[in-house]
């Protein structure tokens, strides 16, 4: 009778796992959430420089993008001078303000005044090209601009 | 025959499954970053009317090719911008600013309403340079409204702006909005850029 008695171990029983999945699918959740799924593949590099006497743009869909850099490792084939990008392509000054036409088109009417332009510039640009683009958002009259920059001390860490 | 219950599934893998898209996200979360400087640029006018402006009101900055610093025909580091950039805005030379705790001297400007700072950068100019300088020039405006805030409303005035954002802010938005306007007033912000 007693010959198949259960040997009583003196281990410890395992921790349950069974609340793992549960952990797990919150961190989920949260990333899921939090992500922003990018709008622009960048074509060229954009390191932002830094600045401490920042302000939030806050409403996200006013804002219009204007990135500038170098052409990226990938890009090679379009020089190593800095290079304008708008939506997708790489361009040229003077294309700026037919893109500023189609944003603007794009919005309600009444939005319209409120639009931002603001400048992803890669630190390492030089201030010509800058000039170049304000200059032409002058032409067209936009002329709200937001410099894009990191929080962080100008003076480097 | 005895009522057999179903076999439970094991759900030991689901944590596993869980973690293959959890690292996914990770990786692919990129954090956009939307604050930054704000400015306006001027508008385009064809008017040829030249203002006169008394030599001693403006303060001129200079950024050569070499990302070197000119203030006012003499050279000088970054950290020591934002110092000089105060000491010019709040001289109240005129002795109309009541508020100003500069100087007073006949040869820097007259009142932070006449003072202008003007900026002026080359081709060259690396984007760093610039975004720093123009950073430490909206930092001295920014610490002198500050002041002023505190000694007329005992708050700083980059709360004050962070409030009027703040929709759960629950003051009255009315009055804080005169507040603010009024401290802009007094240390207007007048950064003019040579194309």
């Amino acid at each position: 009778m007693s010959k198949f008695k259960k040997k009583k171990s003196g281990a410890l029983p395992a921790i349950s796992t069974a609340s793992l999945p549960d952990i797990v699918f919150m961190l989920l959740f949260f990333f899921m959430v939090a992500t922003v799924m990018r709008e622009n593949t960048l074509m060229i590099e954009n390191n932002l420089p830094f600045a401490d006497q920042v302000e939030k743009l806050d409403k996200k869909d006013l804002v219009m993008y204007i990135y500038a850099g170098k052409p990226s490792e990938n890009f090679k084939q379009y020089g190593t001078e800095a290079r304008i990008q708008l939506n997708d392509k790489l361009a040229d000054v003077s294309d700026i303000a037919a893109f500023i036409a189609a944003e603007r088109a794009a919005k309600r009417e009444e939005l319209v005044p409120f639009l931002t332009t603001a400048l992803k510039v890669d630190s390492d640009a030089n201030m010509g090209l800058i000039g170049d683009i304000k200059q032409e958002l002058r032409k067209v009259n936009a002329l709200k601009i937001n410099y894009t920059t990191k929080k962080g001390s100008v003076f480097g860490r | 025959m005895a009522k057999r219950a179903a076999p439970e599934v094991n759900a030991g893998s689901m944590a596993d499954i869980a973690f293959l898209l959890l690292i996914f996200f990770l990786v692919t979360t990129t954090i956009e970053v939307d604050s930054g400087i704000n400015r306006k640029l001027p508008p385009m006018e064809e008017s040829d009317e030249d203002v006169v402006i008394k030599q001693k009101n403006i303060f001129t900055v200079l950024l050569n090719g070499k990302d070197q610093l000119l203030v006012e025909d003499e050279l000088m580091e970054l950290k020591d911008l934002r110092a000089a950039a105060k000491e010019f805005l709040d001289n109240g030379g005129d002795g109309s600013c009541s508020y100003c705790k500069g100087k007073k001297d006949p040869k820097s400007s007259d009142n932070p309403d006449k003072a202008i700072i003007s900026l002026k950068n080359e081709r060259e100019t690396t984007y760093k340079t610039y975004i720093a300088v123009q950073n430490e020039l909206v930092a001295a405006y920014n610490e002198l409204r500050d002041r002023r805030a505190q000694e007329l409303y005992r708050k700083s005035f980059t709360e004050m702006q962070a409030n009027y954002k703040d929709v759960n802010w629950p003051g009255n938005k009315d009055k804080l909005k005169e507040k603010i306007d009024q401290i802009k007033l007094e240390y207007p912000q007048k950064l003019s850029e040579v194309q």
